[in-house]
């Protein structure tokens, strides 16, 4: 017990010594809690759109004004050639160009049926789409005074947990997981192999230590660290963003510490392979890319083929992600938050054991 | 080290860059993520990471017996967008929801086929999960769609609306998200090569103490800055060759602009990215928080804030601000264009400009956080 204090001290010391990785392990984090939680979102707003309106009538001066009434809109960018609108779309400066022809207000008079062109950058083919569909609806709506039938209240949408869709309440629980990746596997990983590198790690092999105290040292602070991390984002996204906490934060942190011990069995993995710290951290960051690239925050998991899906299953971050949002917005209960760790309780055990049984290869 | 700053012996130089190019061969961490990231990221991307959503696990309930509730929940059952999962109560339903096993729940409620009858629709429900804003948009809008459909094959179509909107996509009809990914890639591996590598390869060389010994030799310090660039450098464009090719052999993905074009705005980007990671490595001096830096101001960035994924336009004003301050921001649509729709020099020649302007301003920083340190 006193070996494993002294080795765990020692660690803490190793960490936290130097000011600058102090503000390392803490500052960044919290930087990019800022900077990701307002970037990170799907939604197209502010857009500036051309128009080369050639009609210049009635109608097509009713659907200006709609488009300048549109919230997602910022500006409408006045077009008077095709030359003038291909160079705005090639420079991006318009997402999107709209193109009303001539007989446009002679056909909306006589009540005939009218089309409008619409050019989109298709580099763009995502938000593209979306501008696309703010455009088609905004169209729709143009010389009909006639309630629709069938449409649009007969099919009533609630959204629960988030009724207004806030892309903040699903980006903050989202960066918990993804800021959790990056600092434990990166710390952990860089830990064996800074005492191979600097030469240090013989010492610690001809002292008493035993090699499970040496491990259990080296996750201890690692492990502090995104327990630590992960209750100031839980206090910053309420008390700074405004994201309900619905849940139990017994059942959080709890979920939290299994993560956080399977993240770092991942880390100690690469780290027991690796000779130096370049590797360790290069090795660390080819599987964080991934890990976090495949967790189901920039896609769902089930529109992943197969075959990636099934490799997805040793991923840790795509288990999590559910629990955090689900405790954070949904309450999920403890039955729920069970049926998705247990897997990651598995990944914890796989990788502790496999890089216990590396060092101790090693050493030998 | 040479008090000489500006002195450049062709020999000494050669003699550096390929040991230099060794210590990249022999370490295969290097390789690892010169040509193995490449690879991994547009296969995450290529197959990973589908914006659209394809199949939605959504839930349904159907409260009502008549054949019309049957005939639309038939409709459901039917779309290759939906993957239904069904219940005969509500409550089941909420907690798979809950435990986010589906996405969003149907209601088809009682009463429906007597209201299809007498023409007036009873509105049929639908519950996302709104902790998914992304996936709970589609999902209402696949049901949305659907219904429409279905409500139109019973007779009761809404009519056609006057203005109709012809919609033509440039450079990319197909609307493959593809063509956005690729050049994405391209940066994140670049800015990885150029920051991050360069960052922990020098800061290596602070922490062992085998800066110092260079100074005693006669090398000036241009031949060590140069030698620790130009492998990286060579290292960057490799591998940005490396996606473009896999991007139009496995991908499809064409190349509609020069080669010429390319390895310009390439190179261009480089620069301030070896700047960085050059600048990062001279004021941490130690390979962790290099590699911390260099992730948090270097991949992170890159990734976010450079419009690659996330709209710029839609974030918020302070936030877009800093976006002007990350040099991807200005690789990213020259590299979209260059790709999808070719060769468009006075936008490139824009872009060239500001990137060289961060790359001489992290240069200089480089620079005079060096010579401080040294002194």
């Amino acid at each position: 017990m006193g070996r494993l204090k002294a080795i765990t001290i020692k660690e803490f010391w190793a960490l936290l010594r130097d000011p600058k990785a102090r503000m390392g392990l803490f500052l960044p984090p919290l930087i990019q809690l800022f900077l990701f939680s307002y970037a990170a979102t799907l939604e197209v707003r502010n857009i500036d759109i051309g128009l080369y309106d050639m009609s210049q009538g009635r109608h097509s001066h009713e659907l200006v004004q709609q488009l300048n009434g549109s919230p997602n809109f910022r500006r409408i960018v006045p077009i008077n050639s095709p030359q003038e609108l291909r160079q705005a779309v090639e420079d991006q400066r318009v997402i999107a160009a709209i193109v009303i022809e001539q007989d446009f207000d002679r056909r909306m008079a006589r009540g005939d049926p009218a089309d409008i062109g619409v050019v989109l950058d298709g580099r763009r083919s995502n938000a593209a789409q979306i501008v696309a569909s703010y455009i088609t609806r905004i169209a729709g709506g143009i010389g009909t005074q006639v309630k629709q039938l069938g449409e649009p209240e007969s099919v009533r949408v609630t959204n629960l947990f988030n009724p207004s869709l806030d892309f903040l309440w699903f980006n903050l629980p989202s960066l918990i997981v993804m800021l959790g990746v990056i600092t434990s596997i990166a710390i952990t990983g860089l830990s064996i192999s800074r005492e191979r590198e600097l030469g240090s790690f013989d010492q610690l092999m001809v002292s008493p230590l035993r090699v499970h105290e040496i491990l259990i040292g080296k996750m201890i602070p690692p492990l502090c660290i995104g327990l630590l991390n992960g209750v100031i984002f839980i206090t910053a996204a309420q008390l700074i963003f405004g994201v309900p906490f619905r849940g139990s934060y017994t059942l959080f942190i709890s979920a939290l510490l299994i993560f956080n011990f399977a993240l770092i069995g991942v880390g100690m993995f690469v780290s027991s392979l690796s000779q130096t710290q370049q590797q360790a951290f290069l090795g660390s960051f080819l599987l964080t890319v991934p890990l976090i690239m495949l967790s189901g925050f920039s896609s769902p998991v089930e529109n992943m083929p197969d075959w990636l899906q099934v490799l997805n299953h040793a991923n840790p971050a795509m288990y999590f992600l559910p629990v955090a949002q689900g405790i954070f917005l949904k309450a999920m209960p403890l039955s729920a938050v069970v049926s998705w760790m247990w897997p990651v309780v598995l990944i914890a055990i796989v990788t502790l054991s496999a890089s216990a049984w590396l060092f101790r290869a090693r050493m030998e | 080290m040479s008090s000489n700053l500006a002195r450049l012996d062709r020999r000494r130089l050669a003699a550096l860059i390929r040991k230099e190019a060794v210590q990249i061969v022999r370490d295969p961490s290097t390789l690892l993520i010169a040509f193995v990231l490449p690879i991994l990221l547009l296969f995450i991307f290529g197959f990973g990471v589908s914006l659209d959503a394809n199949s939605i696990r959504v839930g349904m309930v159907v409260q009502d017996s008549s054949p019309q509730a049957d005939s639309l929940a038939q409709a459901f059952r039917a779309s290759p967008y939906l993957e239904i999962e069904e219940s005969p109560a509500i409550q089941p339903l909420r907690e798979r929801l809950v435990a986010n096993r589906i996405r969003a729940m149907i209601v088809i409620p009682q009463e429906f086929g007597a209201s299809i009858d007498r023409r007036a629709p009873l509105p049929i429900q639908v519950a996302t999960d709104g902790s998914q804003p992304n996936t709970a948009n589609f999902a209402a809008a696949y049901v949305q769609g659907i219904y429409g459909t279905w409500i139109e094959q019973q007779g009761m179509a809404h009519f056609a609306p006057t203005v109709g909107v012809n919609a033509r996509y440039w450079w990319n009809p197909e609307l493959k998200s593809r063509f956005f990914l690729i050049p994405g890639s391209i940066t994140i591996v670049m800015t990885m090569i150029g920051t991050l590598l360069t960052a922990l390869v020098v800061a290596r060389e602070w922490e062992r103490g085998t800066l110092e010994a260079m100074m005693a030799t006669p090398i000036s310090m241009t031949e060590f800055i140069a030698s620790k660039l130009v492998p990286y450098f060579v290292l960057g464009l490799g591998s940005m060759a490396l996606c473009t090719v896999l991007g139009i052999v496995v991908f499809g993905v064409p190349l509609r602009g020069s080669i010429l074009a390319l390895f310009l705005l390439a190179s261009a980007f480089l620069v301030p990215a070896l700047g960085l990671g050059l600048f990062i490595s001279a004021a941490t001096k130690n390979q962790f928080v290099a590699s911390q830096a260099a992730l948090f101001s270097g991949f992170l960035p890159s990734f976010l804030l450079s419009g690659f994924i996330f709209e710029i336009s839609s974030m918020p004003k302070v936030i877009q601000m800093v976006t002007y301050l990350v040099p991807a921001r200005y690789l990213i649509p020259p590299l979209q264009t260059v790709f999808a729709a070719g060769d468009a020099w006075g936008m490139f020649a824009r872009n060239i400009a500001v990137m060289l302007a961060f790359g001489a301003f992290f240069f200089f920083l480089a620079y005079r956080t060096t010579r401080r340190s040294l002194d």
